[in-house]
C-alpha cells in the first residue's frame, strides 16, 4: 500500500474507534445529570442510586473517549499536512474553539464532579455534571462545524497566491445548514444510543431480579430499575424519532449538496424520475455500474427521500454515471498518475454503510416497543426476552453511528473537500492530494501498527471493565455526601480530617 | 498590533500553561516509583497519596495541549502542517503515552488486583517519563532550527532531531518535571511522604540547575538573540529560589519559584525562535510568523474567541485547585473501591434458588457505596 491508503486506514482506524466511544458519552452524560437533577429534587435515593451505576458506566466510558479524541486534534498534521495546509485558515478555527469552549469544560468539571461529592455543596455539584453535559453536545457542534465544512464549504474565499482556503464569513461556517442538518442527527443518535445503553442494562437487570421471586428483590426492580427503564425508553424515543426526521432533511440536501454521495447510496446508476429505494442489491463490488442489480425494491422511495417527491419531473434523481459525467465537465480534475478522477465513491460501501446505519435502529426499535408494552402500567417483567433483547439492542446503536459515519466520509470520496455546488470552484480538495508529502509509508505503517495494537488492547480492557460495572448493579445503599448533610465538625477538628469520599 | 505576533505570543501563552501544569503531573508519574517508602502496604497507599494529588485536575492539564495544538492549527496551518508532519514519530510516542497514562489514572482503581495496579503504574510511569524527555527533545529542535525545503517541508529525517543539544534539552525538561513535581508533591501532601518530596527536590534542583543552565547558555549563544539573556538569568534565580525556599519549607514559595522557571524556558525557547516560528537551517527557508499565519479575519475571530474564552478557563481552573487545596496524606485516602474481577456478587449469577439477593451474599470487593 502506499502512503495514501494507508494514511486513510489510519485515519478510518483512529476515528471509527473514537467514535465508539464518543456517542455513548454525550447521550450518558445528559441522562446521569437527570438523574441526580431528580435526586436533588426529590430527596429520593434511586435516582442516587441510578446516578452512581450509571455514573461509573460513564467514567469508565469517557476515558477512551477522551485518550483517543488527543489522537484526532493531531493526526490532522500528522498524516494530512497537505490537507492543513489547506483548509487550515477556515478548518482550525472551529477546532481551536472546541477546545477553548468545550474540552476545557468537560475535563475540568468532570474532575470536579468525580472527587467533588463530598466537597461541593449539593447545588453546585449537579450543576458540574450539567457543565458536563453541555459542554459535550457544544464539542459535537464544532467538529461537526469543522466536518459540515468539508461537505459543503461556505464561507470562504479562494486564494489563487497561496492555494489556499481563506475564511471570510465565521457566521457563514457556524450557520451552514450542513451543519444544522448534522447536528441535531448527530445529537438525537447519541440519545437513541445512550437511552438504548440504559433500558438495555436496566432491563437485563429487571428481569434478572424478577426471576429470583424473592419479595426485596421485585421491589428492588419496581423501585429502581423500572425508572431507569423508562427514562431509557424517552430518550430513545426523542432519539429515534429526532434521528429520522432530521436524517431526512439531511438526506435531501446531501443530494443537493453531494449528488454523487446519495445516487452511490442507491446504487442508482442512471437517473431516473420516481426512483425505486432498494433494499436488497447486488453487485461485484468492482464499482461499476453494469453488475448491480436490484432485487428488493419499494417503489418511489428513494425519489421521496432525495426530493420529496414520489413521481414525477420533480422526483427526478441524478444516477452515478450523470454525476460522473456532470463533474468531469466541470471540474476536469486527473489523479497523480494522470487519469480522469472519478468523482463517485465506491457503491457498494456506501450502499450497504448506508442502509446498515439505517436497518441497526431496529434493536432500538424492538427493545422500546417491549419496554413499553412490559412494562405498562408500574409492571416489572421476567419475560426472559425481554433481557435478551436488551443486551442485543446495546451495541447496535453503536454500530449505526458507526456507519453512519462511514457512509458520510466514503461516500465524499473522491474528494477530502467536497466542492460546493454553489460556491467557488476552486475550494476543493481531492484527498490524494491532502496526505502529507513527508511522510513515508512506512512511517505511517508503524504507527497503524502501533495504534491498533494499543487500542485492541484498551477495547478489552473498556469492555471487560463495562461489563463487569455493569453485572455489579446499583450500589447497596448510598449515603448524601454533600457537605451540608455532614455532621458539623467537632470542636479543633476540621471538615477535612475525614477521608476522601472519592480517590482514585 | 500585528495579530500574527499576538497568536505568537498566546501560542507560548497555551504551552506555558501546559507545560507548567503537566509539567507537575509528569513529574508526579515519574515519582511514583521513586517516592514511595515503606512495606508494600504502605507503598501502595504513599502512591495512591501520589496519584490522588493530580487526581481532579490532570485532564484539565492535560486540554492546553489540545488547545496548542488547536490554536496552532487555526492561527499557523503551515506550521502546524510542517512540525506535525516533520516530528512524526516523537509525536507518535508522546500520543501513545498520554493515551495510556490517561486510561491508567482512571482505570487504576476500578479493579482491586495488585497486578491491575502494577500494570496500571507502568502505563502511567512509561506515560509520564516519554513525553517528560520527548517534549524537551522538539522544543530543542525547534530553538536549534530543522532542515526544511523551500516549500517550508521537513526533509530532515527521525535521527537530525536527535542532536546532542536536542538531547540534552530532552534532559531538561525531565530534570526540570522532577523538580516541579517534587516541589508540588510536598506542597500538597503531608506526613512523611511530604518531607521526602522536599530532600527529593533538592536533589532534582541541583541536577536541574546545572543541565538546564548548561544547555539555556548553550541556546543562548549558538541560537539566540540577545534580550532572552533576561529569562535565562531569570530561569537562573528561579531555581535557586526553588532550592533555597525547599530547603527553608517554604513550600508554597518553591512551588511558585519552579512554575516560573518553566515559564522562563518558554520564555527563551519563543523569544529565540522569533520572528521565526520554525527556524531552518537554510533561514531563506524557515517559516515565519508572517508567512506561517492565518489570514487577519481568521486571527480577529480566533482573538475574539481566545480573550473571551481564555480568563473564564483560568477563572474555573483555578476554583478547581481552590476546592480541592487540602493536602493529602495517608490517612485521607480511603479503602479501595475497586471490584474484583473475579468474584461478582451472588445474585448476579443466582437464579431463584441461589439464595442471593442484592441485599445479602457479597463478596470481598464489590458493593462500595460510593
Amino acid at each position: 500500500m502506499d502512503a495514501l491508503a494507508l494514511a486513510r486506514w489510519q485515519f478510518a482506524i483512529t476515528t471509527v474507534y473514537h467514535f465508539i466511544f464518543v456517542p455513548l458519552t454525550i447521550g450518558l452524560a445528559p441522562l446521569v445529570a437527570i438523574m441526580q437533577t431528580a435526586w436533588v429534587r426529590t430527596g429520593n435515593e434511586r435516582w442516587l442510586r441510578l446516578t452512581k451505576f450509571f455514573g461509573k458506566l460513564l467514567l469508565i466510558n469517557f476515558a477512551l473517549g477522551v485518550v483517543t479524541g488527543i489522537v484526532q486534534e493531531f493526526q490532522f498534521g500528522m498524516n494530512w499536512s497537505e490537507y492543513s495546509r489547506f483548509v487550515g485558515d477556515v478548518f482550525g478555527a472551529p477546532l481551536a474553539m472546541e477546545a477553548l469552549a468545550a474540552f476545557f469544560i468537560e475535563s475540568t468539571f468532570l474532575g470536579l464532579w468525580i472527587f467533588g461529592w463530598d466537597r461541593l455543596n449539593k447545588k453546585v455539584h449537579l450543576a458540574c455534571i450539567w457543565a458536563v453535559a453541555i459542554a459535550t453536545n457544544l464539542s459535537a457542534f464544532f467538529i461537526l462545524a469543522a466536518n459540515s465544512w468539508m461537505q459543503h464549504p461556505v464561507g470562504a474565499i479562494y486564494n489563487p497566491e497561496t492555494g489556499r482556503a481563506e475564511m471570510n464569513d465565521i457566521g457563514a461556517v457556524l450557520t451552514n445548514n450542513t451543519l444544522w442538518a448534522a447536528f441535531p442527527h448527530q445529537i438525537t443518535a447519541t440519545f437513541l444510543t445512550a437511552g438504548t445503553f440504559v433500558t438495555g442494562v436496566a432491563a437485563w437487570w429487571m428481569v434478572r431480579l424478577v426471576r429470583t421471586r424473592k419479595a426485596e428483590n421485585v421491589e428492588l426492580a419496581r423501585d429502581v430499575y423500572r425508572p431507569a427503564v423508562t427514562l431509557g425508553v424517552i430518550a430513545m424515543l426523542v432519539g429515534g424519532i429526532g434521528v429520522g426526521v432530521s436524517g431526512d432533511i439531511q438526506g435531501k440536501i446531501m443530494y443537493e449538496q453531494q449528488p454523487g454521495k446519495m445516487s452511490s447510496a442507491e446504487a442508482l446508476c442512471q437517473g431516473q424520475e420516481g426512483a425505486a429505494f432498494s433494499i436488497l442489491t447486488i453487485g461485484d463490488l468492482s464499482n461499476s455500474c453494469e453488475n448491480v442489480r436490484h432485487l428488493i425494491e419499494i417503489p418511489g422511495l428513494a425519489s421521496y427521500l432525495g426530493t420529496g417527491h414520489f413521481s414525477g419531473p420533480e422526483s427526478y434523481l441524478p444516477g452515478v454515471e450523470d454525476v460522473q459525467e456532470q463533474m468531469t465537465e466541470r471540474y476536469g480534475d486527473v489523479t497523480a498518475s494522470g487519469d480522469p478522477v472519478t468523482y463517485t465513491p465506491n457503491l457498494a460501501m456506501t450502499y450497504w454503510s448506508f442502509r446498515l446505519m439505517i436497518g441497526m435502529a431496529a434493536g432500538s426499535v424492538l427493545l422500546a416497543l417491549m419496554a413499553l408494552w412490559l412494562t405498562r402500567k408500574g409492571r416489572v417483567t421476567d419475560n426472559v426476552w425481554f433481557a435478551r433483547v436488551g443486551l442485543v439492542a446495546i451495541p447496535m446503536p453503536f454500530l449505526a453511528n458507526s456507519f453512519g459515519w462511514i457512509f458520510t466520509e466514503m461516500g465524499r470520496q473522491p474528494w477530502v473537500v467536497a466542492p460546493n455546488p454553489t460556491g467557488i470552484d476552486q475550494i476543493r480538495l481531492l484527498t490524494e492530494r491532502g496526505v502529507s508529502t513527508v511522510v513515508s509509508p512506512g512511517v505511517v505503517l508503524t504507527s497503524m501498527i502501533v495504534f491498533t495494537l494499543v487500542y485492541g488492547a484498551l477495547a478489552v480492557v473498556w469492555f471487560t471493565l463495562m461489563r463487569r460495572y455493569a453485572v455489579e448493579g446499583v450500589p447497596l445503599s448510598v449515603r448524601d455526601e454533600s457537605p451540608e448533610a455532614q455532621e458539623p465538625p467537632d470542636e479543633g477538628s476540621d471538615a477535612a480530617d475525614r477521608p476522601l469520599s472519592f480517590a482514585y | 498590533m500585528d495579530l500574527a505576533v499576538v497568536w505568537f505570543v498566546l501560542i507560548a501563552v497555551l504551552w506555558t500553561g501546559y507545560l507548567v501544569l503537566e509539567g507537575f503531573d509528569f513529574g508526579v508519574g515519574m515519582l511514583l516509583s521513586i517516592l514511595p517508602r515503606g512495606d508494600s502496604e504502605h507503598r501502595e497507599k504513599e502512591r495512591r497519596v501520589l496519584i490522588n494529588t493530580i487526581g481532579p485536575v490532570w485532564d484539565g492539564n492535560e486540554v492546553w495541549l489540545l488547545t496548542a495544538g488547536g490554536a496552532t492549527f487555526a492561527a499557523f496551518p503551515e506550521w502546524y502542517a510542517t512540525l506535525f508532519s516533520g516530528f512524526y514519530l516523537p509525536l507518535l510516542l508522546i500520543l501513545v503515552a498520554l493515551i495510556v497514562r490517561g486510561v491508567a489514572f482512571e482505570y487504576r482503581g476500578k479493579i482491586r488486583d495488585e497486578g491491575w495496579a502494577r500494570r496500571c503504574d507502568v502505563a502511567i510511569q512509561v506515560g509520564s517519563w516519554v513525553p517528560a524527555v520527548l517534549w524537551g527533545v522538539a522544543f530543542a529542535n525547534l530553538v536549534r532550527g530543522v532542515e526544511l525545503d523551500a516549500e517550508h517541508q521537513f526533509v530532515g529525517g527521525f535521527l537530525s532531531l536527535l542532536s546532542p543539544f536536542a538531547l540534552l534539552g530532552g534532559l531538561v525538561t525531565l530534570s526540570l518535571f522532577l523538580l516541579h513535581g517534587s516541589v508540588f508533591v510536598a506542597l500538597k501532601t503531608d506526613g512523611e511522604i511530604r518531607a521526602r518530596a522536599r530532600r527529593h527536590a533538592s536533589v532534582f534542583g541541583v541536577a536541574a540547575l546545572v543541565l538546564a543552565g548548561g544547555w539555556a547558555v548553550w541556546a543562548q549563544v549558538a541560537f539566540s538573540v540577545a534580550w532572552t539573556w533576561v529569562a535565562v538569568v531569570l530561569a537562573a534565580a528561579c531555581l535557586v529560589t526553588t532550592l533555597v525556599a525547599n530547603r527553608r519549607g517554604s513550600e508554597g514559595r518553591a512551588f511558585t519559584a519552579s512554575a516560573v522557571t518553566i515559564v522562563a524556558a518558554v520564555v527563551l525557547i519563543f523569544g529565540s525562535m522569533y520572528p521565526d516560528v520554525m527556524p531552518a537551517v537554510d533561514p531563506a527557508n524557515s517559516l515565519t510568523v508572517h508567512n506561517a499565519s492565518s489570514t487577519d479575519y481568521t486571527l480577529t475571530v480566533m482573538t475574539w474567541v481566545a480573550v473571551i474564552l481564555t480568563p473564564l478557563v483560568i477563572a474555573y481552573q483555578s476554583w478547581t485547585y481552590w476546592v480541592f487545596r487540602r493536602r493529602l496524606s495517608t490517612t485521607d485516602i480511603p479503602a479501595p473501591a475497586g471490584l474484583s474481577l473475579k468474584k461478582v456478587r451472588e445474585a448476579a449469577f443466582g437464579g431463584a434458588s441461589s439464595g442471593g439477593s442484592t441485599g445479602r451474599g457479597l463478596t470481598d470487593g464489590s458493593g462500595s457505596g460510593s
